[in-house]
């Protein structure tokens, strides 16, 4: 009773927050829930319960222990989850190294928001713009190709070099490292440089202090950036849309194709399945590192 | 060109009519300013394609009452037809999308006795005949889902009423677009988009209730099968039409499949792409740029789409007789003569040649050669004096006609089977 009435002025403090978000995140979260289970014609939606969509959506999904091929749904998550782990693993290594050098190389701290800005320059143009720019570069009849010819490297233009998925990782890979070196150049700001000195004095070699102080403190830091880059790249269907010359199947281009369609309880369910997918992503990364006690 | 993006022409005076608006209507209403006296501000939703910054312009001028454009991509109109009727005046549609808005009850009739041009609107939308000629009718042909019995039916008439669903636009005919530098050869037939002569330089439409009758074209100028009706196929002749497409996807043959118009003008000019599906101001696009691209006419005919005007319920009162203003000025043949002058087509040829010249109506309808530079709207170079209109005149053009943009039956399955294709 009285740690009830303590805590009163806490829980008014929490309100508006917790207001916020229940009327934007919650609501709307359980209003796509309940729409998954509805039905609709080309016109309307018909309020009524029907797994219906669950079904369509893993329609030809049981033959997959028949030697079959594998269904849209499984194929389409099999890839989008190959995008993860290819972009996640290049920005951790990328970002990390970018990190590292602007926390512990980079003295100023003028110098250093100089280099945080230049960190930024891909978000200086709009999304689609950056990626239709890649289009020249790496196109057939692109700067790469025409200079790789011109000096007899190759003979024929490379082909794989747009429109594919190597296209795909390398326009999310520009686009999102940021998320990483963020988050990590933070956590590592935070390290108590003493430690870095103690353990050159205890005779650590450079990898050996990165690897057994540096990482383990900026683990927090790797961790968020690592959730904003899945979180990212689970959802996406514009980059993949246009770097991969809209051939390679996304599950968010299907939830948007849906949704022009009507189709929204196809759309819904398609979100919840996503959702609960890439919720349990993050789950697993949050047992590997427990955020909120290490910061 | 005339994907230029048009500005909202928010002015004071707009604001002005706002807060009158607001008094007079003591917030009654909750949008009031849809009672505003004067001026009178319409809100056009439509695709940014049609919504041409000189055609608001020249209204403005005529009449005073503001043209605010909405623009959208083709299935967002649909979506905010269906579910946010109040967000707009006038809409502007593909007749395709009527299947999905007209049940909804958020469109009225427009009455033709208010239209002062109404009986001389084409023959291709009222009897689907182009010079006395029947056109094919495959998909949803206009006439079919032209005239309802009242203003307020939800159903559509099979026989001409007093009462039409949209008054045309703009409508035109298909086909695929080719480098011809790059293919040095003839292309006659759909069927070409397919041939392993192109592969990895072929690209096709990702929009699927368009993509997959463009599909249909080449599967049965293939000859692997005749459908009784492109625009309404059963399951198996979806499960047929996307296995054909999976088929070439998994051997390579397209480089890139798109859905916006920016993304075929680049894929053409580029030369990553030499055959593919296209849109007729595309394919000027990629003229502007100095570069070879022919609309290029198939034996197999062409595949038609057509867009009109829609009046939706929540438009009564002075805004209403604006709307109907509006669509009697389009008509009246400046606006017209204006499309013609893009290349697409207008409801009332009658009235649009009256305000071309001579030598314009010849290359632009008539299929002649030029007789002096042909220029589009805002002056850019389009063809040199000597040239012909890709696809020819007006009569073989349209009359060439296939198909038509459709909504199918079975249509949550095509959009389900298209996604695998895309997955494939």
């Amino acid at each position: 009773m009285s740690s009830s009435r303590r805590s009163a002025p806490a829980w008014l403090q929490a309100a508006p927050f917790t207001l916020v978000f229940a009327l934007f995140l919650v609501l709307p979260l359980v209003l796509v829930a309940a729409v998954s289970f509805w039905k609709a014609s080309d016109y309307e939606l018909i309020p009524a319960f029907t797994a219906q969509n669950y079904l369509d959506a893993f329609s030809g999904c049981g033959k997959l222990f028949g030697g079959g091929e594998l269904c849209v749904t499984l194929k389409t998550y099999l890839s989008t989850l190959k995008f993860c782990v290819l972009v996640w693993a290049i920005t951790l290594v990328i970002g990390f190294a970018v990190a590292y050098f602007l926390a512990f190389h980079v003295r100023s701290v003028g110098a250093q928001t100089l280099l945080f800005i230049l960190c930024t320059v891909p978000f200086w143009t709009s999304n689609v713009i950056r990626m239709i720019s890649w289009v020249p570069l790496l196109g057939r009849n692109g700067v790469i190709n025409q200079g790789l010819q011109a000096v007899g490297l190759i003979e024929a233009p490379l082909e794989w070099l747009l429109f594919s998925d190597f296209s795909v990782v390398l326009a999310f890979v520009h686009l999102y490292t940021m998320f990483m070196i963020v988050p990590m150049f933070n956590s590592m700001m935070r390290i108590d440089r003493a430690l870095i000195e103690a353990a050159r004095d205890s005779g650590a070699s450079g990898w050996q202090t990165v690897w057994n102080v540096v990482v383990p403190l900026s683990r927090t830091g790797i961790i968020i950036g690592s959730i904003f880059v899945i979180t990212i790249v689970m959802g996406d269907f514009v980059t993949i849309g246009v770097m991969g010359g809209q051939q390679i199947a996304s599950v968010g281009k299907i939830i948007q194709v849906q949704t022009s369609y009507l189709q929204f309880p196809a759309a819904a369910a398609n979100a919840v399945i996503l959702l609960l997918v890439t919720l349990m992503m993050i789950w697993g990364l949050t047992r590997v590192v427990d955020i909120r006690k290490e910061l | 060109m005339s994907d230029s993006q048009p500005k909202s022409p928010t002015t004071n005076l707009q604001r002005r009519a706002l807060i009158k608006g607001a008094a007079a209507a003591g917030g009654a209403l909750a949008f009031p300013y849809v009672r505003a006296a004067d001026p009178i501000t319409l809100r056009y939703l439509g695709t940014a394609v049609n919504q041409d910054k000189a055609i608001a312009e020249k209204f403005k001028a005529d009449t005073g009452i503001t043209i605010q454009y909405i623009p959208v991509t083709t299935d967002d109109v649909t979506k905010r037809a269906v579910t946010a009727p109040n967000s707009f005046d006038l809409i502007d549609t593909e007749y395709f999308s009527l299947k999905k808005i007209l049940p909804t009850g958020n469109l009225l009739g427009i009455d033709t006795k208010r239209i002062k041009n109404a009986d001389k609107i084409t023959t291709l939308f009222t009897k689907g005949e182009v010079a006395g000629k029947k056109v094919g009718d495959q998909g949803t042909a206009p006439k079919k889902v032209m005239y309802v019995a009242s203003p307020t039916a939800k159903e559509f008439s099979a026989t001409p009423t007093q009462f039409m669903t949209l008054i045309p636009t703009v409508y035109n005919a298909d086909t695929l677009g080719i480098r011809p530098d790059l293919i040095k050869r003839p292309i006659e037939s759909w069927k070409e988009l397919l041939n392993p002569e192109f592969k990895g330089k072929a690209a096709i439409l990702n929009i699927p209730s368009i993509g997959i009758m463009d599909a249909a074209m080449v599967v049965e100028a293939a000859g692997l099968y005749k459908y009784p009706d492109k625009g309404n196929m059963t399951k198996k002749e979806i499960d047929l039409t996307i296995k054909t497409l999976i088929e070439a996807k998994k051997a390579g043959q397209f480089r890139a499949l798109w859905k916006d118009f920016n993304e075929s003008v680049n894929l053409m000019a580029s030369g990553e792409v030499v055959i593919q599906s296209m849109w007729s101001p595309a394919v000027t696009a990629v003229r502007t740029k100095g570069i070879a691209c022919t609309f290029q006419p198939l034996k197999e005919g062409y595949r038609a789409w057509a867009a009109g005007f829609g009046v939706p319920k929540s438009v009564t009162g002075k805004k209403a007789d604006a709307v109907y203003e509006f669509i009697n000025w389009f008509l009246d043949g400046w606006a017209g003569a204006y499309l013609n002058r893009q290349g697409y087509y207008s409801a009332v040829l009658e009235t649009a040649k009256a305000k071309m010249e001579a030598y314009e109506w010849a290359y632009w309808m008539e299929g002649k050669a030029a007789t002096q530079d042909i220029k589009s709207p805002n002056g850019e170079l389009l063809a040199k004096t000597g040239a012909v209109r890709d696809g020819g005149s007006y009569e073989t053009r349209m009359g060439g006609i296939a198909c038509w943009n459709a909504i199918m039956d079975e249509n949550a399955y095509m959009v389900q089977k298209w996604n695998e294709f895309v997955a494939a």
